[in-house]
């Protein structure tokens, strides 16, 4: 575990070492602050305040798997771009320590850009009322949103050869299981349930940012990231082989 | 210390190394030779568990890389051809980060990282960022990361690529340091450079292990096939044949001899071992006069030339 922590801690400083990182941020920050602006208290009619922070979730959640992808992407391809993953390679560090440092470096930075857009929840608060329990929820939602998408990302990286082929794979793979929704309109059961519960957002997301938690959505979650942490393992564990 | 056993490995359809088997014992600082792509990198990347064989086994102090590969990235520094350095950390910080990955005592790390820059002199760059560097500094940190955890075991892939001349004299010193306390292999297509550092030498061409030994074996194998210039101020008659009846002597061929005035020839002779003192003996008897008598090649590059060309077909 340790080793994780210090793989996460020096890729942390990578991030506020680098432009990357403090363009990310900003870039989330500005367009959040934008959406929340022109579509949540905007539009002219009134809304509930609960309705606004609904709305303020549903378009932070773009920019949180937006973000989570750009964050991860370049977690393992710039390593190997730059030939310094062979430190790895060849330093008694496991696979599964590399995989969950750097997830965990993406995750913490992710985990400030949220921190840092709590300010506009907070306005709700001027001229309205709102349950700290559905911005908690809300919240806990974006984060993971933002794992499962940073995890997918992260896949992508160890496959990729590069970080704009771990991007697009990355990009596909998240897009694929945003739409599922839609296919389970026109396919038959099983798949029509199969693919209702693998679709990342709809389902397992409206709950949250109508402020309830559900335990079902949160192992969700939490599946997708662990499934993509494991898989990024093995193929870097299969890297020997392959050579 | 090391072994290899009939390594072999292809990516996909590509033979790299195939029937590969050595010994390196405790201690010995040992060169890989061959040219760019005869499958030197990929000999140590296996060493290194950087790679698996697709055949044959291979151990560093007693366990395999197949089956133990954290045991031996314990015991083993590693630089590959290009330095793995973030640019965005200083050298201090770096060999910090390294010396703690490769499980160097909390408390002992500072006294680790001092001594690895004291050994590769980078003490008036500590505080630089990797991205600044010179190659040559470049190059050095990467050494000092193979070395900052103390392992048993180094390997130094190409490590003199790319330093100037100081730089290359300066890296030889360091390397011949570590010889006794350090098991070394390193890997280079520059012969003269493998001869000055190692005590042994492995001669890899086409994925093969052509030939082994110390530079002393390899030097008397290549004294057993040589090329003679013999330089004369005339060919008298019936030289040529007193020259083919020395025992050892292979072949004779006469041409005018480049950039000698007055009309020299010189007499180029294959022998099997050296029999240079016969042939100037057999030059005065004829009544010629003797300008010149040299090996046409050196010793081990011919040898290595002549190895690679048999192996290869030349390239």
């Amino acid at each position: 575990m340790s080793k994780a922590l210090l793989v996460a801690r020096r890729e942390l400083g990578a991030f506020f070492s680098t432009w990357m990182g403090y363009i990310i941020c900003a870039a989330s920050l500005f367009i959040d602050g934008l959406l929340f602006n022109a579509f949540a208290v905007g539009g002219g009619a009134s809304k509930f305040s609960a309705d606004v922070l609904a709305d303020f979730f549903y378009f932070a959640s773009g920019i949180s798997i937006v973000s989570g992808i750009m964050l991860a992407m370049r977690l393992l391809a710039e390593e190997k771009q730059n030939g310094t993953i062979v430190l790895f390679y060849t330093s008694p560090i496991s696979e599964r320590q590399l995989i969950y440092g750097k997830f965990l470096s993406a995750m913490v930075f992710a985990l400030i850009i949220h921190a840092l857009s709590l300010y506009l929840p907070g306005l709700i608060f001027v001229h309205g009322k709102v349950s700290i329990g559905h911005v908690a929820a809300g919240y806990l939602v974006l984060v993971l949103l933002g794992a499962a998408a940073m995890s997918i990302s992260l896949f992508a990286s160890t496959i990729a050869p590069n970080q704009l082929v771990a991007a697009v794979t990355g990009t596909l793979i998240t897009v694929t299981l945003l739409v599922l929704w839609m296919v389970v309109d026109v396919v038959e059961p099983p798949f029509k349930e199969l693919f209702g519960y693998l679709a990342i957002h709809n389902k397992h997301f409206t709950p949250f940012s109508q402020g309830i938690v559900n335990t079902r959505d949160v192992i969700y979650y939490v599946s997708v990231v662990f499934f993509f942490l494991e898989c990024s393992v093995r193929s870097l564990e299969a890297r020997r082989w392959r050579g | 210390m090391i072994v290899a056993e009939n390594l072999g490995k292809f990516y996909g359809g590509h033979r790299a190394i195939s029937g590969i088997s050595f010994t390196i014992r405790q201690g010995e600082i040992v060169g890989l030779l061959g040219l760019n792509g005869a499958g030197k990198s990929t000999i140590l990347k296996i060493l290194g568990c950087f790679l698996l064989p697709s055949t044959g086994k291979a151990s560093v102090a007693g366990h395999s890389v197949d089956d133990k590969p954290q045991e031996i990235r314990k015991l083993i520094g590693y630089l590959p051809d290009t330095p793995p350095l973030y640019d965005e950390m200083t050298v201090s910080s770096y060999l910090n980060y390294v010396a703690r990955l490769k499980n160097v005592a909390a408390g002992d790390v500072a006294r680790r990282v001092d001594t690895a820059v004291g050994q590769t002199n980078l003490q008036k760059v500590t505080g630089s960022r990797l991205g600044e560097l010179s190659h040559g500094f470049r190059q050095r940190v990467g050494i000092a990361q193979a070395i900052v955890h103390d392992p048993k075991v180094i390997i130094l892939d190409e490590p003199i690529n790319g330093l100037d001349p100081v730089q290359i004299v300066e890296m030889r010193d360091l390397i011949t340091s570590l010889r006794g306390k350090h098991t070394v292999v390193l890997s280079s297509h520059i012969l003269s450079e493998i001869t000055k550092t190692c005590d042994r030498i492995l001669i890899v061409d086409h994925g093969q292990l052509v030939a082994e030994g110390t530079e002393a074996s390899l030097a008397g194998k290549a004294a057993q096939n040589m090329h003679i210039a013999c330089d004369v101020d005339r060919v008298p008659d019936g030289l040529v044949d007193r020259l083919k009846g020395i025992a050892g002597v292979q072949d004779v061929s006469v041409a005018p001899a480049p950039l000698l005035l007055g009309g020299a020839q010189r007499i180029t002779l294959a022998t099997a071992g050296d029999v240079r003192t016969k042939i100037a003996a057999a030059v005065v008897e004829a009544g010629a006069g003797l300008v010149g008598l040299a090996r046409t090649e050196a010793g081990l590059e011919s040898l290595f030339m002549k190895l690679i060309k048999s192996e290869g077909g030349g390239r």
